[in-house]
């Protein structure tokens, strides 16, 4: 897994010696710098984007760094990796679930003890499924039918849905979490 | 004819409005003198809107310092004369302000021009605003991050849309107008830039209605979220304030031009939009935060 340390992107690629991630312009000279960065990754390699060195956020920032990142990567001519953010805080989730909602857009925090969260505009359904997906380490679509009461087509449907978000991975015909399961 | 401006003993958003009202008649071009001997106190709004009022000015007005020395002594602890100097001719003798930093203010009088000026404000104040957030409006420590988001939106706002500098200054104090001297943290955002209105024509953001104002345009970008810019994630910034602002009870206003529209909390009887006021250019905002008093069982 390739890790970006934000804060070291703070201080480089917008030449700021600060630790707070305010502004625009600042967040659009991160983003921009992240995104060379992943277009270094290969076929379904996964990023993490560490925010442990970032002290606050403001939504502007975070709409410029975070949001405009998940919607470059889901577009179509996006390069085919995926993203896991490290280091969130309380501090920083106060900016995040703002733009996300705003755009609904979802992405996964993954916690040092390899635990992981769904963040975002998801429905109870599709988190219902993310984290029986994750709690199992990988699960085949047949896999989640089985423990669970979906009907199957809604199921493959949702399934599909965050792995077009890029919430989930495939691996073969098994659907996998971006990141490490303990 | 030079005219006399008189401003009030009390400074604050309220009463700045019978500077304005002074003011209406008399062109910019035209020699003012603003007296401010008799004020005894002014807020953050009234001093960055002084400041702000003499950017309006296209012939130097004379500026009365206060005779009040406590008063005239904060008011230098506060930035403010730093910047009058250069803006009006003061007249007498003012205290010479001590170095940035070494002041009681929360933030002296700022300006903003820039984004780097954002980062400046922000990195400033977060340690001492998380102590007065903490110990002296007794808010859960949540708020003091979400302060410096609001505080940096605000100030953004000035970078992003005013086409000139503005200024920001933020102050804890008792709050005696209401509240029976609860405890405040209030902040300022002052500038004489384009306003909401301009601001909202200049990126084809009219509203399709046959009503186009300056409350029209207030409501628009600050209840409405729209924002002079077509890019779908802009006007989150006005609206994440108000979130900030309704979370904690506290009060946020916003006047441009002839209009003024304000949040209210329960603990104020300020009316919601105000309209045809005197004319002032820019965008003022202010936002108050107050203490948090426990209800008794």
């Amino acid at each position: 897994m390739t890790r970006i340390d934000v804060g070291s992107v703070l201080r480089h690629s917008a030449n700021l010696p600060f630790s707070d991630l305010v502004t625009r312009p600042t967040g659009a000279a991160v983003r921009r710098c992240i995104q060379t960065e992943l277009e270094a990754l290969s076929e379904g390699d996964v990023a993490m984007l560490d925010f442990s060195r970032i002290g606050m956020m403001d939504y502007s920032c975070a709409d410029e760094v975070v949001a405009k990142l998940l919607i470059a990567l889901a577009g179509q001519d996006a390069h085919a990796g995926y993203i896991v953010f490290h280091g969130i805080t309380d501090a920083h989730l106060e900016a995040i679930e703002v733009v996300l909602d705003h755009h609904g857009l979802a992405l996964v925090v993954q916690f040092a003890d390899g635990g992981a969260r769904l963040v975002g505009s998801v429905t109870d359904q599709e988190r219902a499924i993310w984290e029986m997906v994750y709690a199992r380490g990988s699960a085949a679509a047949g896999d989640v039918t089985d423990i669970s009461a979906h009907d199957p087509i809604e199921l493959a449907r949702i399934l599909e849905s965050l792995l077009q978000r890029r919430l989930l991975r495939h691996d073969g015909v098994e659907y996998t979490p971006l990141g490490p399961v303990q | 004819m030079t005219a006399v401006i008189a401003v009030p003993a009390s400074l604050d958003d309220l009463t700045f409005e019978s500077v304005l009202e002074q003011l209406a008649s008399h062109p910019a071009d035209a020699k003012v003198i603003i007296d401010a001997r008799h004020s005894t106190f002014a807020t953050p709004y009234g001093l960055t809107a002084l400041l702000t009022l003499a950017q309006t000015r296209d012939e130097k007005a004379e500026f009365l310092p206060p005779e009040n020395p406590d008063t005239v002594s904060y008011w230098a602890r506060a930035g403010f004369f730093r910047y009058a100097e250069e803006l009006f001719d003061v007249r007498g003798h003012v205290p010479r302000p001590r170095s940035a930093g070494e002041s009681d203010v929360l933030l002296e009088v700022t300006p903003v021009t820039k984004s780097d000026d954002v980062h400046g404000v922000v990195e400033r104040i977060q340690e001492r605003a998380a102590s007065i957030l903490l110990n002296n409006l007794h808010l859960e420590s949540r708020a003091t991050m979400g302060f410096a988001m609001t505080l940096s939106e605000a100030c953004q706002n000035i970078v992003e849309h005013a086409g000139r500098g503005g200024w920001v200054m933020v102050q804890a104090y008792n709050y005696r107008r209401r509240l029976g001297g609860r405890y405040v943290v209030v902040i300022a955002v002052c500038d004489a830039g384009v306003g909401f209105r301009s601001s909202l024509e200049s990126g084809q953001r009219r509203a399709l209605s046959d009503r186009w104002d300056d409350a029209v345009a207030l409501e628009a970008a600050v209840v409405n979220g729209v924002s002079r810019y077509g890019d779908p994630g802009r006007g989150q910034g006005l609206k994440g304030i108000r979130g900030y602002v309704h979370r904690w009870e506290g009060k946020f206003s916003v006047r441009s031009g002839t209009a003024r529209i304000a949040l209210i909390p329960s603990w104020e009887d300020d009316v919601p939009r105000r309209e045809n006021l005197a004319y002032f250019p820019g965008a003022q905002l202010q936002i108050i935060i107050p203490e948090k008093v426990s209800v008794a069982a």
